[in-house]
């Protein structure tokens, strides 16, 4: 988020005084930014609006019902008070999500731009990415071939100890959490690498001649220099896990009922769009309402 | 040169469109006169190509095919595009909807004699009738009920999904209309409209220790099944052959003593068809024994509802011992439900899969 201002800084160098401007510099940036935005309004706001619109309509505005306007989707937290449940879990799983892939994202990102250079380096890069860009949905599914009972995990714990129980947790919390957390590592370990490697090493070369030990560093340089990419990463990380619905479904069995869940139910199933769409917007504000909250952190955070 | 390759390329191509826009045109401008367009899903029977070939031959009416992908496209598909077919694959649950606003025509029997030995109860289904006037053919059905692992005992009720003897061995169907109308039949209620909905609510959460698993997909069951995670589950009929036949699954199918969760899918003439005649015919067609037992055997296929059908299959067929005649007449078919009805199904699923995650 605010590493691009930093990315742009870099990239035009000092601004100097240009000379020779013809058009005020204004023009040439909406000149610039139009196509994007037009593209972006058609493309999100636009449909994202109509889902807005949907969401106080009594039902799906496809078929012969006559439509209503109504507030009641806005007040289904109210009238099905299990969905605060619902709620609190997909918070909670956010969370434990963006503090492992912070952890070791981090680690990772510092792994990579302190003990790698050259080709090394964009080798590991890649390896990071390869995963990535096969199919989110192959991915989980290997995992259930991973953590089911008799599953991989369990072979190669019986070829070690042969009378050792299961330990197979899939359709359970912990494996939602895993396979959230390996889906969206990548994310945090690309934007940590970004602002890692922004870091002078001379900084650390004086620390260490002055005798800072490994942890001052870490926790006094590298963390609080690095702090913008930790924190774009968790924004990254974060809203889109509490609306996962992939993961929880085929990882969590049944536990795996969270607010991307009950959402996507109402699209598919239900076929009550209004209500999945109140839901969302719901979740939406929450979620500014949290980055809110926290924005003096975030803030302090992003411009150390 | 590069210039004068390109150009040529670009000729090639354009006569080439040309040539394969005429060619595609030419057949199908011939035929017009004796052609009928259906809606169905993708590879679900009516478009297998040598019954189609067959068809043509003995009839000289060309089938061409359109596709939906749900049944809330299908009807979507009849409304905005009136004329354009002449038979249409709909679920009962559909029918009934399909019939209040107009979109499909009363059939004419007498154009499609093998009605004759489809099963009454099929017949006279309320969803594919209105004031006695019939407007569907049944086609092919299929029921939901239990599938438990070979040589357990074999459940003869719903309560089994509840019985402590299978603690964490039980999987239930990730579908709000199905787990509900277990539960409506185990308590003795219309599936289609139970009245007692905090019943059928604290039924289905009595479930809850032994729940392990909500399938959604046949695959998804399958995997769960050989990897032996549960040993009791909500199961389709034509799913259960499928995991004998194909995946050599140790399942047997039983039908509880409340009866399966049926489903019954027709063949309906759009109101406004231009060529009823030509479908009729191939609705005959369809349930035809012939055609049935070879796309029951070289392809797959759900039962059909004609009982002269599913009795010309050998005797040893899977799907015809699976697929017993008298449950035509045990099993509540699934129909219509009104939109406020669908919404309390939907949430009351919530609500319960809420608190088997808790």
């Amino acid at each position: 988020m605010r590493s691009d201002a930093l990315l742009n800084e870099a990239v035009r160098g000092p601004s100097g005084p240009r000379k020779h401007r013809m058009l005020p510099s204004w023009v040439a940036t909406t000149a610039l930014l139009l196509p994007t935005y037009a593209w972006l309004t058609l493309a999100v706001l636009l449909p994202l609006l109509t889902m807005f619109v949907f969401s106080f309509m009594s039902a799906t505005p496809m078929g012969k019902a006559p439509i209503t306007f109504t507030l009641k989707h806005y007040r289904a937290f109210v009238d099905q008070p299990y969905l605060l449940n619902i709620g609190w879990t997909s918070l909670v799983i956010g969370f434990w999500t963006t503090l492992l892939c912070a952890i070791f994202g981090f680690l990772a990102a510092v792994a990579l731009a302190r003990a790698t250079v050259g080709r090394m380096r964009e080798t590991l890069l890649i390896l990071i990415l390869l995963p990535f860009w096969t199919n989110g949905l192959v991915r989980v599914f290997s995992w259930t071939m991973v953590l089911r009972e008799n599953g991989f995990l369990d072979n190669v714990l019986h070829m070690v100890f042969a009378d050792a129980g299961s330990i197979s947790f899939l359709y359970t919390r912990y494996a939602i959490v895993l396979g959230l957390v390996h889906g969206y590592l990548p994310y945090m370990i690309l934007t940590c690498y970004i602002a890692l490697v922004t870091i002078d090493d001379a900084i650390i070369e004086a620390a260490a001649s002055l005798g800072a030990r490994w942890w001052t560093i870490l926790f006094r340089i590298l963390i609080p220099m690095a702090a913008p990419g930790l924190i774009s990463g968790a924004v990254l990380t974060f809203v889109p896990v509490i609306g996962s619905f992939m993961e929880p479904r085929i990882l969590g069995g049944k536990v795996g009922v969270t607010m991307g869940t009950v959402i996507e139910d109402q699209f598919t199933q239900a076929f009550n769009w209004p209500l999945g769409a109140a839901l969302s917007f719901t979740l939406l504000a929450v979620v500014l309402a949290i980055f809110a909250t926290f924005s003096g952190v975030l803030r302090r955070g992003a411009a150390a | 040169m590069n210039n004068i390759t390109r150009r040529n390329t670009l000729q090639l191509i354009s006569a080439g469109l040309i040539a394969g826009a005429g060619y595609s045109m030419l057949p199908r401008k011939a035929a017009a006169a004796g052609s009928i367009t259906v809606l169905n899903w993708q590879g679900y029977g009516t478009d297998e190509a040598w019954s189609i070939k067959a068809f043509q031959e003995s009839t000289g009416i060309e089938v061409v095919h359109d596709y939906y992908s749900s049944e809330a496209e299908m009807l979507t598909k009849l409304r905005t595009n009136p004329g354009a077919y002449d038979l249409v694959v709909l679920n009962a649950a559909r029918c009934a909807q399909a019939m209040a606003e107009d979109l499909i025509a009363p059939i004419d029997y007498s154009k499609v004699p093998n009605i004759s030995s489809v099963a009454e109860n099929l017949r006279s289904n309320e969803n594919f009738n209105k004031d006695g006037v019939g407007y569907a053919v049944p086609w092919v059905w299929g029921l939901t009920a239990l599938a438990m692992r070979e040589g357990l005992p074999k459940a003869d009720s719903y309560a089994v999904l509840g019985d402590a003897a299978y603690k964490g061995r039980v999987a239930l169907q990730d579908d709000a209309v199905g787990v509900i109308a277990a539960a409506a039949l185990l308590t003795g209620q219309d599936m289609n409209n139970p009245k007692d909905l905090d019943l059928v609510k604290e039924t289905l959460k009595g479930f809850k220790p032994n729940v392990k698993l909500l399938w959604s997909t046949e695959d998804q069951w399958n995997k769960s099944f050989a990897a032996k995670e549960f040993d009791v589950a909500m199961y389709w009929s034509g799913g259960s052959v499928r995991s004998k036949r194909v995946s050599k699954l140790p399942v047997d199918f039983v039908v509880p003593k409340e009866g399966g969760i049926g489903w019954v899918d027709g063949l309906g003439v759009p109101a406004s068809a231009p060529n009823m005649e030509g479908a009729l015919a191939f609705a005959n067609w369809m349930i035809d024994p012939k055609f049935y037992v070879e796309w029951a055997t070289k392809a797959g296929a759900p039962a059909s509802s004609n009982v002269a059908a599913m009795e010309s299959l050998p005797a040893d067929d899977l799907s015809r011992q699976i697929h017993k005649p008298e449950y035509i007449a045990t099993m509540s078919i699934m129909s219509a439900l009104p939109d406020d009805r669908r919404e309390a199904f939907n949430n009351l699923w919530q609500e319960v899969k809420a608190f088997y995650a808790e």
